[in-house]
């Protein structure tokens, strides 16, 4: 009984394969866009964590200098003698082929188990480890792409290493980075001699610092992976309104076989258990495809996001992705849950069906009124939500919470104010034509609804990010003119030759100022403190947002110092109040200046005063100011006469692009994901439109043979789809500027720190616009082509007794 | 004459398998004629119709409707022919469920141009409608939808009403008040009716009768 | 003594287990070897010889505490040579392990320190005298060069700091201090001082315990003192209540056999070297300690002496679970002679 119920049931999706097409694709596009963007994440989250793990910053507490600068290695032997057991890295980075690379130089003799990765604590390698030239370990890789460096000790792969790292002896190291007997930072073994002295009596320049579960750069990506995964819930969530429509529609129509089966015998619950398991089968097929899919999208995706996360955040992660269980897995899971969820309804309703039920398929597309004032009303109360999150609500999470009210809200109340919109225009119509064409119109939008949504949910996000990406493009290049003043930018290789550098320069140019800093604690996360000189290049240029009076004369003082905006965002500073800054010296803050693409504190200080406060600070950087006709000829003096190699110059033009081209890539993967978001809500048109065309037929018959042609109601027809979407624009437009707002006053704010003005790009909307109307046009011309050819027997159908 | 059907055939399917429904049928109606069209189920009477309102073609042989050949005419000119000079009523699914009563009543009269006013009240008040002009169709019963589609027909005034089984699927009592109506708006406004029927007792109310059988009349 | 040649050798651990225990039957291309015949110079030799391979500081005490029990007292300074060429800073290729055992009647206690040369992590110096890693030091009082000594050792729960005050003169093992370790010869640099008087304090967990007892020092350095064939020794250093000192040892090879050798220092200041053969060591009892079998009770006769004892471990765990892991506790002695001393066996698998 069970196979032949199941075989009667799956019947339907022989006889209506669009359908299943439909279904199918709409799930497996959703659960690829989800999968997709968790791909990403897991894989990004796995260089994390490599990251934290590396030299075991996860599981060692760490004893760190307090001013974040670099100390003596006799601080390692005092501690030592001291009974601290503890074990001395230093790190710096090195540049090749125009790529940093950080270097950690290790000590495997006093290091903790596990902290040295295996392959150095091999004894076979211990000698050649510590004896010049020595070996270095790095991911393949890197060591593929450090075949041609020169200098470097010799490098062999090992596994677990991240990109860009070199793991070397400390003593092969201090050469290599020019930092004899200095180390950066101690390794705190997990047990310590209960009987030591005091760390303040040995090493009061120390502070000891917890084990990082996660290392910093989690922390600070947080947000990019959060804003990744509000972009593919909304990709999932446009997808789940097809399943939805298709899974109702399929149920609506099996309503006849339902019943006839009940009336064979065939008990409720074993009909319910056997819908389950289609449904649940129909998850798995498409979840497999939609996962495969994903594979396919994060592929593409990840070198880009690989190139955000390193050039915004620093965050090393692996370009090539693995198959993870956390992914795939969740993707799987997720198609099966979306199944569920879009199946819920339907079963519920069939599991209160009465048997003897009029079996004639209820006019599905004839949602009723009720139906939509629940949901008009559940709008309005997402809308409350919305705006009650936007007035109290405080972070990032609320942000995107608030952001999801809004669109949910604006997508579930589409379907009220469109039929509104057409109730006018219906009245308001001359010709009786136009009257039909209203009403019918009207009638169409319950069964077009959740395709609209899934468009105007797309539209608006669309319009609401290239609002935001292109109001931070503009703000943002402004801000890179006003920012890179300075027509060329030099560093030195070591102090030695900064002073001489210094020395070449300043008869060739008409300034040249020192971009010194360190980097430290600034008011407890990671920052870094800036040296500026007093000089019209700042004094003209800087980008201000606040300031005190006569704010850069205070600066020059060496009394006062400036934060940029995320700083003075995330401990709401003020000018007047005061900053303290690596080392604990406090200075007063005279302005705030905007500091776009870092999502770090960072403080400005007189260079002198930075020169005091840190005696090690690095002095290898400069700005060089001189009429721009004359770059190349000091680049070529430069590097010939001075014998500066040509990666340590990097004129104004070039860094302006590469900070452009960062910018781009941070978008690039939001824009992929916004393309693909409007593919599916294509797709959700097409077929939405598809399926109606069938039921379709009963409603224009009467108008064909009351003297309209085919080819004039597939006109109609075309002109109702085009129309419905230039109207789903229209209120998308609204609903993505609210979206962008949020996104650049709450989103932005708590996600990077910085707040930025909205600019107008009607220009784009119109090309949008122009584009969902294309798109309504192509999902509409296939069903109005059929509708036009369709042949008058099939049509006349419609009154035939002999239906 | 309204309406001359000469030897007209029609075919169902193709190759082998073609079923030829219409087998040389030819006759004619005069204005102010009302036409029985009776015969077994399937013996092609509303096919036979359909043709006659040029709401599909014949394989061959000639229907002339007001002095056109519908053959010769595009699927346009032959729209424009029916949306003005014929009223249609079909057993079921008559309405355009997306207007209401009124609208429904006045469409065909109003995309024809040939909307009066007077006319159209007095029909509504004929069909016993009035109290229903702002329902939808789904909300009326068999025999009011009936009624609504019979003053649709009837709205424009046209030359000749092609009616298939318009009672069909209504009780005796309700058909035979619908059908008196439709008999009466007839006579007064003088059109030719063809009407298919499988009942007799209608059949032998109306002024002439065609009994289709193995694709002839007779 | 000898041979509580462990470990040093890290470098070469992996071969440790192919050729003799800790690699220290390797060869030694580039470094120094001892030669029969080279008279030891002093305080100089108290320091470090960077040109040999391996060497070590190793102080071995039994104690009895405030509380009338006994202890054990073990802290050892390994140094061992990557290369045989000196370099400065990080790139000096010496690298120093530190051992410290600390033995009660119940339970055993152990430090293990690593440290590069070069840093000042680690390192010796022969005047003033100084042997230290990280704060674990052994170190002359003044100019007293190895007569009279500081030692202290923490490990996570323990720590000690004793006095040591040598009662008699270096004692040079072997002939003047060349050490022959093999039927083929290889051979080390060894003398000790068998006899110091000790008082001092162990810190336990459950507080301090103040001591008093008798050390030995034994220092040695070599470059290969192991044959291939040789895969682990038993080792002994013995305070008779008479006032002699026996060291003795055996080299067992892979064969069965064994080599044997060891000095009887008398009290009153002869000291006889014993030639391979004289000694004979027969192990008694075994037990089961750190997932092996190892002897706990032997028997030791030395005919020409008239000496003909028993030992057994006062605390059969004193298991060394350093890098290189061995058994190093105290002993007490019974038989001919009694009085106590300190037991070493490496190589049991």
């Amino acid at each position: 009984m069970w196979r032949v119920a199941l075989s009667a049931l799956l019947s339907h999706w022989r006889r209506a394969p669009l359908q299943l097409i439909n279904l199918l694709l709409g799930l497996a596009l959703a659960t690829a866009l989800w999968s997709g963007v968790q791909a990403i994440n897991a894989e990004a989250r796995a260089s994390y964590d490599r990251a934290a793990a590396l030299l075991g910053q996860n599981r060692f507490a760490q004893l760190v200098p307090r001013d974040g600068q670099r100390v003596d290695q006799s601080v390692f032997v005092d501690l030592r003698r001291a009974g601290w057991l503890v074990s001395p890295v230093l790190e710096g980075r090195i540049r090749h082929a125009g790529d940093w690379i950080r270097v950690l130089g290790i000590d495997p003799v006093s290091a903790p188990a596990g902290l040295a990765p295996a392959s150095t604590a091999s004894p076979e390698a211990f000698a050649g480890f510590f004896t010049p030239p020595g070996l270095a370990f790095a991911a393949p890789e890197t060591v593929a792409a450090l075949s041609d460096a020169t200098g470097l000790p010799r490098v062999e792969p090992a596994e677990g290493l991240l990109p860009g790292v070199l793991i070397m002896d400390i003593g092969i190291a201090q050469e290599l980075l020019g930092a004899s007997d200095m180390i950066s930072r101690l390794v705190l073994w997990p047990r310590q001699p209960e009987f030591r002295t005091p760390l303040e009596a040995v090493a009061p320049q120390l502070v000891e610092k917890a084990p990082q579960g996660q290392a910093d750069v989690a922390r600070l990506t947080d947000s990019f992976h959060l804003n990744l995964t509000a972009f593919g819930f909304l990709a999932f969530a446009v997808g789940l309104f097809i399943v939805h429509g298709t899974i109702g529609l399929a149920f609506e129509q099996r309503r006849v076989m339902f019943r006839t089966l009940r009336a064979l015998g065939l008990p409720l619950r074993g009909l319910i258990v056997l819908l389950a398991v289609e449904v649940l089968l129909l998850a798995l097929v498409a979840g497999v495809v939609g996962v495969a899919l994903g594979y396919v999208i994060a592929a593409a995706l990840l070198p880009d996001v690989a190139a955000t996360l390193g050039g915004l955040y620093g965050a090393e992660v692996s370009g090539s992705l693995s198959l993870r269980p956390v992914w795939w897995g969740g993707g799987l899971a997720m198609s099966v849950l979306g199944a569920a969820v879009a199946a819920g309804q339907s079963l519920w309703r069939l599991a209160r069906l009465p048997l003897l039920a009029p079996a004639q398929p209820r006019a599905w597309a004839r949602a009723s009124g009720t139906g939509m004032a629940v949901q008009t009303g559940l709008a309005a109360l997402l809308g409350l939500v919305a705006l009650g999150l936007a007035q109290w609500g405080g972070g990032l999470i609320a942000g995107f919470a608030m952001l999801g009210a809004l669109l949910l809200g604006a997508a579930l109340s589409l379907p009220g104010v469109l039929s509104a919109l057409l109730g006018m225009a219906e009245r308001g119509a001359r010709g009786v034509l136009a009257g039909w064409f209203w009403a019918d119109t009207r009638q169409q939008v319950p069964g077009l609804s959740l395709a609209l949504m899934a468009l105007l949910l797309a539209l608006a996000a669309n319009v609401g990010v290239s609002t935001m990406v292109g109001s931070f493009r503009l703000t943002f290049t402004g801000w890179l003119d006003q920012r890179l003043a300075s027509e060329l930018y030099v560093t030195a290789r070591n102090g030695p030759e900064a002073a001489r550098l210094r020395a070449f320069l300043e008869p060739r140019s008409d300034a040249v100022l020192p971009i010194w800093n360190v980097t430290g604690a600034l008011m407890g996360a990671p920052g870094q403190v800036y040296g500026v000189a007093d000089h019209p290049t700042y004094r003209d240029h800087w980008p201000l947002l606040q300031a005190a009076p006569d704010v850069w004369d205070r600066v020059a003082t060496g009394n006062a110092a400036l934060i940029n905006e995320q700083l003075a965002r995330r401990e709401g500073l003020a000018p007047g109040d005061s900053v303290t800054l690596p080392g604990g010296t406090a200075l007063s803050i005279a302005g705030i200046y905007s500091d776009y693409g870092n999502p770090q504190g960072q403080a400005m200080i007189a260079v002198d005063r930075l020169a005091a406060l840190y005696p090690d600070v690095p002095r290898l950087r400069f700005a060089v100011r001189l009429p721009p006709a004359q770059v190349p000829g000091l680049i070529r003096a430069l590097t010939t006469d001075f014998g500066l190699p040509r990666d340590n110059l990097t004129d104004q033009a070039t860094i302006k692009a590469f900070s452009l081209g960062v910018f781009e890539q941070t978008f690039a993967v939001t824009a992929a994901l916004n393309v693909l978001t409007m593919a599916v809500a294509g797709l959700a048109m097409l077929t939405s439109l598809l399926t109606l065309a069938g039921m379709r037929v009963p409603q224009l018959a009467p108008v064909w043979a009351l003297g309209l042609t085919r080819a004039r109601l597939a006109r109609l027809e075309l002109a109702r789809a085009v129309m419905l979407a230039a109207l789903t624009m229209v209120l998308a437009i609204p609903v993505g500027l609210l979206l962008a707002w949020a996104l650049l006053a709450v989103v932005n704010v708590a996600a990077f720190g910085w707040r930025l003005p909205m600019h107008l790009f009607p220009l784009d909307w119109l090309w949008l616009g122009g584009l969902s109307l294309m798109a309504a046009g192509l999902a509409a011309a296939w069903p109005a082509f059929r509708l036009a050819r369709m042949a008058p027997a099939d049509l006349l159908k419609v009154f035939a007794n002999e239906r | 004459m309204l309406l001359d059907v000469c030897r007209v055939e029609k075919s169902y399917g193709a190759g082998p398998e073609a079923v030829k429904v219409l087998n040389g049928v030819s006759f004619a109606m005069q204005a102010g004629e009302s036409m029985a069209l009776t015969g077994e189920s399937g013996s092609g009477k509303s096919t036979l119709l359909h043709l006659c309102a040029g709401l599909d073609r014949a394989d061959a042989g000639q229907v002339v409707l007001l002095g056109q050949e519908l053959a010769g005419l595009d699927d346009a000119a032959r729209a424009g022919l029916r949306r003005r000079h014929v009223g249609l009523v079909f057993q079921q699914f008559n309405l355009i469920p997306s207007l209401d009563v009124a609208a429904n009543l006045s469409f065909q009269a109003r995309l024809a141009g040939r909307d009066d006013a007077g006319w159209s009240a007095a029909l509504t008040e004929r069909l016993g409608l009035t109290s229903l002009m702002h329902r939808y169709p789904e909300q009326l019963s068999g025999g009011q939808q009936q009624r609504v589609a019979i003053g649709r027909a009837l709205a424009g005034r046209p030359e000749v009403i092609l009616a298939d089984e318009p009672t069909g699927n209504l009780d005796e009592a309700t058909g035979d008040a619908v059908m008196d109506l439709m008999l009466e708006l007839v006579r007064e406004t003088g059109a030719g009716l063809l009407m298919v029927t499988h009942s007799e007792r209608l059949a032998a109310r109306l002024s002439r009768r065609l009994h289709l059988s193995s694709g002839r009349v007779s | 003594m000898n041979v509580r040649l462990i470990a040093l050798l890290i470098c070469l651990a992996g071969a440790a287990f192919a050729q003799g225990f800790a690699g220290l039957g390797t060869t030694s291309d580039g470094f120094a070897t001892p030669q029969r015949g080279h008279a030891l110079q002093f305080p100089a030799d108290h320091g470090a010889h960077p040109d040999y391979r391996i060497e070590w500081w190793y102080l071995t005490a039994n104690l009895t505490g405030a509380d009338g029990r006994d202890y054990g007292v073990q802290w050892t300074l390994f140094r061992s040579a990557l290369a045989p060429e000196g370099g400065t800073g990080w790139r000096t290729p010496q690298i120093w392990m530190g051992h410290a055992g600390l033995t009660t009647p119940d339970r055993h206690f152990v430090g293990e320190r690593l440290a590069r040369g070069g840093i000042g992590q680690a390192g010796v110096t022969a005047q003033p005298f100084e042997a230290w890693i990280d704060d674990w030091r052994m170190a002359g009082t003044g100019d007293a060069a190895l007569s009279e000594l500081t030692l202290r050792a923490t490990g996570m729960e323990f720590a000690f700091d004793l006095s040591l005050l040598a009662e008699g003169p270096l004692v040079l093992q072997g002939d003047a201090g060349y050490s022959v370790k093999s039927a083929g010869g290889q051979a080390s640099y060894y003398y000790s001082q068998p006899g110091y008087a000790v008082t001092g304090e162990l810190t336990l967990p459950e507080g301090k315990m103040p001591v008093t007892g008798q050390a030995w020092l034994d220092r040695e350095w070599s470059s290969q003192p192991l044959a291939a064939d040789q895969d682990g020794w038993d080792w002994v250093s013995l305070h008779f209540d008479s006032g002699d000192k026996l060291m003795g040892f055996q080299l067992r090879d892979t064969r069965g056999g064994a080599y044997t050798s060891g000095t009887w220092s008398g009290a009153a200041g002869d000291v006889v070297p014993f030639d391979d053969g004289q000694l004979t060591m027969t192990p008694l009892d075994s037990a089961q300690v750190a997932g092996r079998k190892l002897p706990i009770r032997w028997r030791l006769e030395l005919p020409a002496r008239g000496l003909d004892i028993q030992i057994a471990a006062q605390n059969r765990n004193a298991w060394m679970g350093t890098l290189f892991p061995y058994w190093e506790g105290p002993v007490g002695i019974t038989g001919s002679h009694t009085g106590r001393g300190y037991l070493e066996m490496t190589g049991y698998q």
